[in-house]
C-alpha cells in the first residue's frame, strides 16, 4: 500500500498530474474566450462587470461540468441506468485506446517507435470482420475465432514491419507510417468488392455482424459495455507479466536499452524485432477486433478512427507502463466521451477537447515547463 | 525580462478593455421562444464545410431565428466511427431533443437505433431512408427520411452544360461514389445525352462514361482540395470545358483550376456556390449549381414539430424534386445562359408534368 502511495506521489507521476490539471486550466480559458456569451459581456464590461466574470464562471463551470456528466457520472438524470452510463461510455471508448497503446508500449520499451496502430488496427478489425462475416460458425465458437484471426491480422501486419526492418534495416518508423496508407486502402477497396461490401448497398459499408461473432453486452443493450473490455483488463496484466516477469520480455527490454549489448549477450535481435512487432500488432490486432465485434457492428473505411494516433499519445503519457497506459486510456476515453455532451449541452466546439489532449502531449514532453510553472524543483534521477 | 516591457504590455492591455468594454449593455432578446428543442448531428466533415452539412445547418439556424426554438447540435470529429454517431445521437436525446436531424446515410443505423429505444422522439435522417440490418428496408413512424432526387436538377445543368460547352467535352467527378453522390453525376450525363439527341449534337460527359457508375471517376474522399485541382487539370487537359464537381468542399480545388484556365466554367452543388465566401475567388467562372435546399426541407420538418403535425414513416418520407422546389438549378449570375434560359425553363416544366422521365432511384 506504501509503496502505491508513493508511487502516485513519485515526481513523474506528480509531473504528470500537474500536466494535466494544467492542460485542463488553459483549456479552460479557451472555452471562456470561444463563448459567445463571454464575448457579448466583454463588449461591455464597463458597463455591466458582473455580467463578464459571470458569463467566464458559467461558460467555464458549465464546460466541465458537461464534461463530467458526460464522462463520469450524470447526476442530472433520475434512474441509475441514466447516472451511470456515462462511465460506461468512457469504458467503451477507453477499450480501443488502451489495446492500441499497449501495443505500443511494448514497441517503445524495446526501442522500436511503432507509429504503426492505425494499420493494424485496421488489419485486426479486417480479418475479424471477415470471419464474422463470411465464416459461419456456432455462437461463442465464432466469437474466439473472430477474435483470434484479428489479433493474428494485427501480429501479421506488424511482424511484416519487424521482418523488413530485420532482413533490409529499413527504418521502422517509415515503414509503419507507409504500411497504414496501404492498410487504410486496402480497406476502402475490400469494401467495395463483394468480400465486405453488403449485398444490395452501393455505399462502402459491409453488412451488419452477426448476433453469434459479437461480444455480448455485459449489463444489457442500453450500456455498450462488452467483453472487449475484459480483455482489454486481462492484456493490461499480460503486457505487465510479459515485459517484467518474462524472460522474452527481459529480451525485449534489452533491446530497448542497448541493440549492441543485448547482441553480445547472445540475443537474437533480429528475431526479437520481429516478435516485438508481432505483439504490438497483436494488440492493435485486438483493438480493431473489439471495434467491430463491440461498439461498431459494421466495418467502415474509419474503422481506426484516430484510434492509431491516440494511442501514440496514451503509451508516453502512462510512460509505456501498462498500469500507466490503462489509467491513460481511461483519460482520453473520458474526454472523447464527455466531448459529445460539452457539444450538446453547452455547445462547446469539439476543437477544445482535441487542444486540451494536444496540451496534455505538450506539457508532458516538457516537464521543465510544468516544474516551472509549478516551481518544483528539478529532481535527480526523477522523472524516467 | 524587461520589466518596461511587461508594464507597457500591462498599459496597453488595460486600454485595450477599456476600449472594448465602452458598448452599453443589450436589450432583452425579441423573439418569443418556444418550448421545442430542435437537434442536429452533422456527418464527417462539421458544419462549415461551405457545402452538405453546412446547407442542413443553416436551416436549423433559421429555425432557431424565425420560430424561437431552441437548437443543440453536435459536430462530429472528421475520424468519426458508429460509435461516435450512435454517443451522438445518444447524447441528444439525453439533452431531451424533441426533434433530432441527422444528417447523411452514415447515420442510418444510428438513428433507427434511437428511434426504436425512445419512440417518444421525433428523428428526421437526411439522404437516406433506414434499412435492417440486413439492408432490408424498414420504416419506423417516428423517422422521417428526407431524400433528394438530384437527378432532375442535375439533368438540366447538364442540358445547360452541353449547350454552352465550346469544346464539346465536358465533365463530372465525385468525392467517392456513394448512390447520393452518383445521382448528381447520373442526372447530368442524362441532360447532357437529353441535349444531344434534341439537336443532332455528340457532346461528351468525360467521368461517367461507364455504364457502371461504380467506374466512374473519384477522388476517393471529401476533403482533399489538391486532388480536385489535379483531376480537374487532367479534364481541361482532355479537352474539357466545364466541370461539375459532386465533392463537397473538393470542389474548390477545380474552381481554382478554372482560374488558371481560360474559358473554362464550374457547376456547384448542395447549395448556390456564387454566394458562398469560400468560392469568391473564382465566381465568376460558375455557371450554375445544382441546389439541394435542405435548409428548406429542415426547417419545414421542425415547424411541423411545433405545430404538432409531424408525420413519420416511408409513406410521408420527404423527396425534394424540382415539382416541389427541393432541388432546382441556380438563377444566372455571371454567365449568361442566353437563348438556352428559354429551353431549360420549358425542360423543367416538362420533367415537371412528367413528360420527360429522368432516371433515378427515386423513379423505379
Amino acid at each position: 500500500m506504501n509503496k502505491i502511495v508513493k508511487e502516485i506521489f513519485s515526481p513523474s507521476m506528480r509531473l504528470t498530474l500537474l500536466a494535466v490539471l494544467a492542460s485542463f486550466v488553459f483549456g479552460g480559458v479557451l472555452v471562456a474566450f470561444a463563448s459567445s456569451e463571454v464575448q457579448t459581456a466583454a463588449t461591455y464590461l464597463f458597463a455591466r462587470p458582473g455580467d463578464f466574470f459571470l458569463a467566464v464562471w458559467n461558460a467555464v463551470f458549465g464546460a466541465y461540468d458537461a464534461l463530467f456528466r458526460g464522462s463520469i457520472f450524470n447526476y442530472k438524470v433520475d434512474n441509475l441506468l441514466g447516472m451511470i452510463k456515462p462511465i460506461t461510455e468512457t469504458l467503451a471508448y477507453a477499450t480501443p485506446i488502451t489495446l492500441a497503446g499497449l501495443g505500443l508500449a511494448v514497441a517503445f520499451r524495446s526501442g522500436l517507435f511503432n507509429i504503426g496502430a492505425t494499420g493494424q488496427i485496421v488489419f485486426g478489425a479486417m480479418f475479424a470482420g471477415f470471419v464474422a462475416l463470411n465464416v459461419p460458425l456456432p455462437a461463442g465458437l465464432h466469437l474466439v475465432v473472430a477474435v483470434i484471426a484479428g489479433i493474428l491480422g494485427g501480429a501479421f501486419y506488424g511482424a511484416l514491419v519487424g521482418f523488413l526492418k530485420a532482413a533490409t534495416g529499413a527504418n521502422e518508423v517509415i515503414l509503419t507510417i507507409m504500411f497504414n496508407y496501404i492498410a487504410a486502402l486496402l480497406l476502402a477497396f475490400l469494401l467495395k468488392t463483394p468480400i465486405f461490401q453488403a449485398p444490395g448497398s452501393q455505399n462502402p459499408i459491409s453488412s451488419a455482424v452477426p448476433e453469434s461473432a459479437k461480444f455480448p453486452f455485459i449489463f444489457g443493450d442500453q450500456v455498450r459495455i462488452h467483453g472487449g473490455l475484459i480483455l482489454m483488463l486481462v492484456a493490461v496484466v499480460a503486457v505487465w507479466w510479459l515485459l517484467n516477469r518474462s524472460s522474452t520480455g527481459f529480451q525485449f527490454r534489452a533491446l530497448g536499452h542497448n541493440p549492441s549489448a543485448a547482441k553480445v549477450a547472445g540475443i537474437n535481435i533480429g528475431l526479437t524485432y520481429v516478435l516485438v512487432m508481432a505483439v504490438s500488432g497483436a494488440l492493435s490486432g485486438i483493438a480493431g477486433a473489439t471495434q467491430i465485434l463491440g461498439t461498431e457492428k459494421f466495418l467502415t473505411g474509419g474503422v481506426a478512427a484516430s484510434f492509431g494516433f491516440d494511442a501514440i499519445t496514451v503509451a508516453l503519457l502512462g510512460r509505456n507502463n501498462p498500469f500507466g497506459v490503462l489509467a491513460a486510456g481511461i483519460l482520453f476515453g473520458g474526454l472523447r466521451a464527455g466531448a459529445v455532451t460539452m457539444q450538446a449541452n453547452q455547445g462547446v466546439p469539439i476543437d477544445i477537447v482535441l487542444v486540451v489532449q494536444s496540451l496534455i502531449v505538450l506539457f508532458i514532453a516538457a516537464p521543465p515547463l510544468v516544474r516551472s510553472m509549478f516551481r518544483i524543483k528539478a529532481e535527480k534521477g526523477g522523472a524516467k | 525580462m524587461n520589466k518596461n516591457i511587461l508594464k507597457g504590455l500591462a498599459l496597453a492591455s488595460v486600454a485595450a478593455l477599456t476600449l472594448a468594454g465602452c458598448a452599453s449593455a443589450p436589450a432583452e432578446p425579441s423573439v418569443t421562444p418556444v418550448d421545442y428543442t430542435a437537434c442536429m448531428v452533422s456527418d464527417q466533415g462539421g458544419f462549415n464545410d461551405a457545402s452538405f452539412n453546412e446547407e442542413a445547418f443553416n436551416g436549423l439556424k433559421e429555425a432557431e431565428a424565425t420560430l424561437g426554438v431552441k437548437i443543440a447540435t453536435v459536430e462530429s470529429p472528421e475520424t468519426a466511427t458508429q460509435t461516435d454517431f450512435v454517443s451522438g445521437v445518444d447524447s441528444m436525446i439525453a439533452e431531451g431533443c424533441d426533434l433530432i436531424i441527422n444528417v447523411g446515410f452514415a447515420l442510418a443505423a444510428a438513428t433507427r437505433d434511437a428511434a426504436k429505444a425512445n419512440p417518444e422522439v421525433k428523428f428526421a435522417l437526411i439522404d437516406s431512408a433506414l434499412s435492417n440490418d440486413d439492408f432490408s428496408p424498414l420504416s419506423l413512424d417516428n423517422v422521417k427520411p428526407i431524400q433528394y432526387d438530384t437527378a432532375e436538377a442535375a439533368f438540366l445543368a447538364g442540358y445547360l452544360a452541353a449547350g454552352t460547352s465550346k469544346t464539346g467535352k465536358v465533365a463530372t467527378y465525385g468525392g467517392m461514389l456513394f448512390p447520393s453522390v452518383t445521382i448528381f453525376m447520373d442526372g447530368f450525363k442524362q441532360g447532357v445525352a437529353y441535349y444531344n439527341a434534341a439537336k443532332g449534337t455528340s457532346v461528351k460527359v468525360l467521368g461517367a462514361e461507364s455504364a457502371n457508375n461504380q467506374k466512374w471517376s473519384a477522388t476517393g474522399d471529401f476533403n482533399d482540395v489538391a486532388k480536385g485541382k489535379t483531376l480537374t487539370e487532367q479534364f481541361f487537359a482532355q479537352g474539357a470545358d466545364i466541370v461539375l464537381p459532386v465533392a463537397g468542399p473538393v470542389g474548390k480545388g477545380s474552381g481554382q483550376a478554372t482560374l488558371d484556365k481560360k474559358g473554362t466554367l464550374l457547376i456547384g452543388v448542395d447549395s448556390d456556390w456564387y454566394g458562398i465566401d469560400a468560392h469568391a475567388e473564382y465566381k465568376a467562372n460558375i455557371l450554375t449549381s445544382v441546389e439541394k435546399k435542405m435548409a428548406k426541407a429542415v426547417l419545414e420538418v421542425i415547424k411541423s414539430g411545433v405545430d404538432g403535425t409531424f408525420t413519420g414513416g416511408d409513406a410521408n418520407q420527404y423527396v425534394g424534386n424540382l415539382a416541389n422546389g427541393g432541388v432546382q438549378i441556380s438563377a444566372q449570375h455571371d454567365v449568361s445562359y442566353g437563348d438556352l434560359q428559354a429551353e431549360i425553363d420549358a425542360l423543367a416544366a416538362k420533367i415537371i408534368s412528367g413528360e420527360v422521365v429522368v432516371n433515378s432511384a427515386y423513379k423505379k
